[in-house]
């Protein structure tokens, strides 16, 4: 490691508000532009499988009526 | 060639072939990433004329140039989907302008942070932040226009003529800094000839440059991912291939 201490690490003998400032502003865009599309993805893949599941349900009481008719 | 352009252009393929590569991708770009700022951030030593405020290179090069490449991928698609009208492409062209965007974003807004201890000044028009504050509006553009019609195929369309229109913008930004007296510095990782940069700095540098080329497709395909989830909804292969 090139710093000393990890008060040096922060402070960066003066830059330390702009280097992390930069890297913070960074990691939040990045997180950002992998969780939207992921949480939607798994959103709409839940929504799906719901249909699914509603519409499977649907027929077999068809089925159950239709055996009983 | 042919073959892999059919087989990408077809829903089904793209969505098992997306789910596997974000499989992949996300772990790469996570280590990647971390590795690439610890080594920038710690490891690394100062510059001797800039200190430690140029550890911001280590984020603001790879978002540049990603953001660069990542503008003719999406002409690229622009074109396919023009001339062949490849809905996938399509697709490809509305997940990549947001990424893009995001991406251009970090670089304008690392650059200016950066420049304020530097150059003393947040802001300069000088001509490469200009042509990069071009990229940013034309990426935008492209998301404005695929919002802006409720034909899906004029905005196809529209999109693809504004991003290959575009194209001119990108050699600008390259050349930017050779061409214009320029307060920007020239690039630091040349392709033909040594570089103007320590392997000490070097190295973390290439390793950012390819967590940020990961991030990018990570980003793009989880991003076609969720559109095919939207558009094949009611898709006979989509249900199966959730059930």
């Amino acid at each position: 490691m090139y710093f000393e201490t990890w008060s040096a690490v922060w402070h960066m003998e003066g830059h330390g508000p702009y280097v992390w400032g930069a890297y913070s502003l960074t990691a939040l865009v990045i997180v950002l532009l992998v969780l939207s599309p992921w949480v939607r993805a798994r959103e709409l893949t839940q929504d799906i499988r719901n249909e699914q599941r509603r519409a499977a349900a649907a027929s077999a009481l068809g089925a159950d009526h239709a055996s009983e008719t | 060639m042919w073959s892999i352009v059919h087989k990408m252009g077809s829903p089904p393929w793209f969505f098992r072939f997306a789910n596997g590569a974000i499989a992949w991708l996300l772990p790469i770009v996570l280590i990647t990433l971390v590795v690439g700022c610890v080594w920038g951030l710690l490891i690394a030593p100062p510059d001797y004329r800039q200190g430690n405020s140029y550890r911001i290179i280590f984020i603001h090069v790879p978002a540049a140039v990603v953001a660069l490449a990542g503008y003719y991928v999406m002409a690229t698609a622009g074109l396919m989907s023009l001339v062949w009208k490849i809905k996938m492409a399509d697709t490809a062209m509305r997940a990549l302008a947001p990424v893009g965007a995001a991406l251009t974003f970090v670089a304008l807004v690392t650059g200016s942070i950066w420049g304020k201890p530097t150059w003393g000044a947040w802001w300069v028009w000088d001509a490469r932040i200009t042509s990069m504050l071009i990229l940013l509006f034309l990426y935008l553009g492209v998301m404005a226009l695929s919002e802006a019609f409720d034909n899906k195929v004029a905005a196809a369309k529209a999109c693809a003529v504004l991003s290959l229109v575009g194209t001119v913008n990108i050699p600008i930004i390259y050349k930017s800094v050779d061409w214009w007296y320029s307060l920007h510095q020239p690039a630091s990782i040349k392709f033909t000839g040594e570089s103007a940069i320590d392997a000490s700095m070097l190295y973390p540098l290439l390793l950012m440059i390819v967590a940020f080329y990961g991030l990018f497709a990570l980003s793009v395909l989880l991003r076609m991912r969720t559109e095919l989830l939207v558009t094949h909804r009611q898709s006979a292969w989509l249900r199966s291939e959730l059930s």
